[in-house]
């Protein structure tokens, strides 16, 4: 099976409207249409959708793990940020 | 067969969410541009009473925790205004109908904040009315307006708190303290009332939103809510509640409360407030002198795309 000259996809999936959609995984297709129709094939045979998205994962940009430490290391320091972070009596501890 | 209309009242009724790409009525889709992006000027403006005090803030912690706190708002904004653009608007085109005044923001924010004590008085009393009726909005019927709100509810209860905290060390401090921190409550008490809106005989947009599932809680019934709600925060404070008409009515199970000023009201939202014009001037003169740096990214862009058509072309 040549799959060298089709295309890879990733598949979003929006369980119940309201929902985000969620990444569920990927395939090979020619083109967005066909990625959608194998998308449904494949990932959604159980009515696990109503709706799907499928980008083409070359057009991701992602983040580097190997880089996280530095990446997110401007929040690592501000616990000020939660809100557990302020002690407030029980009397009016429910806000 | 049904009509799209009936489907779209269908999925109302079935509590399904709308989506961006769903059937729906056209002045569903204007109601909904209108409020969610007000919601997004009004995070933004809200910015500019608390910006007002990162310079001046009394110790480092205090500071590092308001930075953080207006750095939030502009990230509220950012999401509704993305939020909004689902609905096919431009956001070139809302940030010019908020500068023109063509759309409104919150008028709260039109109140100056004279002492450091209003920082404290806006997270527990501004944030703590937004909270109520943003925990009210996580069920709207539009998807990406209710997820939003489910976003902004999470990082919001920080708020509350850090303004709150900050009223206890004012409250329990020196008298000059303590007057300070009832002078803020007195200034801010009414106006975080009518951030609810008019009573709902008088709301013009109410009746639709309620059917549509756009609101799912009147006006007053939120507004109720935060009067309940604070009355023992402020005894906690051993501050004096600034409502004198304020009495418990046992048969309704909850506080019976003054009238709200509602001349001020109409007079702060049709541009009249303290602050109205000097909100907006600020807004229109950050976005003119950010132009540049909007203009340098186009020319950067451009660059980039005809480097690669170049590189492709050699190929």
């Amino acid at each position: 099976m040549a799959t060298d000259n089709l295309e890879l996809y990733e598949v979003f999936v929006r369980a119940r409207r309201g929902l985000d959609h969620k990444h569920v995984g990927s395939l090979h297709a020619q083109d967005a249409e066909q990625a959608l129709e194998y998308a449904r094939d494949v990932y959604t045979r159980r009515s696990e959708g109503v709706s799907i998205w499928v980008v083409r994962s070359r057009d991701i940009c992602a983040s580097q793990e190997d880089d996280s430490e530095s990446f997110y290391d401007p929040s690592d320091d501000k616990p000020y940020r939660h809100a557990t972070y302020y002690q407030l009596p029980e009397a009016v501890n429910n806000m | 067969m049904m009509t799209p209309e009936q489907n779209f009242m269908r999925k109302i009724e079935a509590e399904e969410k709308i989506e961006p790409k769903d059937w729906m009525p056209e002045s569903y889709r204007q109601n909904l541009i209108r409020q969610i992006s007000q919601h997004a000027h009004s995070e933004v403006i809200g910015m500019q009473p608390e910006g007002n005090w990162i310079t001046r803030a009394p110790s480092l912690r205090r500071k590092a925790v308001l930075l953080s706190k207006v750095q939030d708002e502009g990230g509220h904004g950012l999401y509704l205004y993305s939020a909004t653009e689902t609905l096919g608007v431009k956001r070139a085109d809302l940030i010019a109908a908020m500068q023109s005044g063509e759309a409104k923001y919150a008028s709260i924010f039109n109140y100056p904040t004279q002492t450091w004590a209003d920082i404290g008085a806006i997270g527990w009393l501004v944030d703590g009315a937004a909270i109520v009726n943003q925990v009210s909005l996580q069920r709207t019927s539009y998807g990406p307006y209710s997820r939003a709100m489910i976003r902004i509810c999470k990082e919001e209860s920080f708020h509350q708190r850090q303004g709150y905290e900050l009223m206890i060390a004012l409250a329990h401090g020196s008298p000059e303290q303590k007057a300070m921190a009832q002078d803020a409550l007195n200034r801010f008490y009414w106006p975080a009332l009518m951030m609810f809106g008019p009573h709902d005989a008088e709301s013009a947009h109410s009746a639709k939103s309620m059917t549509w599932k756009i609101k799912r809680e009147t006006n007053d019934d939120l507004r109720q809510k935060f009067i309940d709600q604070t009355v023992p925060q402020i005894e906690f404070l051993g501050l004096e509640h600034p409502d004198k008409d304020l009495k418990w009515n046992a048969e309704r199970g909850h506080y019976d409360s003054g009238e709200i000023d509602w001349a001020e009201f109409y007079n702060v939202i049709n541009g009249n407030g303290h602050c109205n014009r000097q909100r907006v001037e600020h807004h229109i003169r950050a976005h003119e002198e950010g132009a540049w740096v909007r203009d340098a990214m186009t020319a950067y862009n451009a660059k980039q795309q005809a480097k690669t058509a170049e590189q492709r072309q050699a190929a």
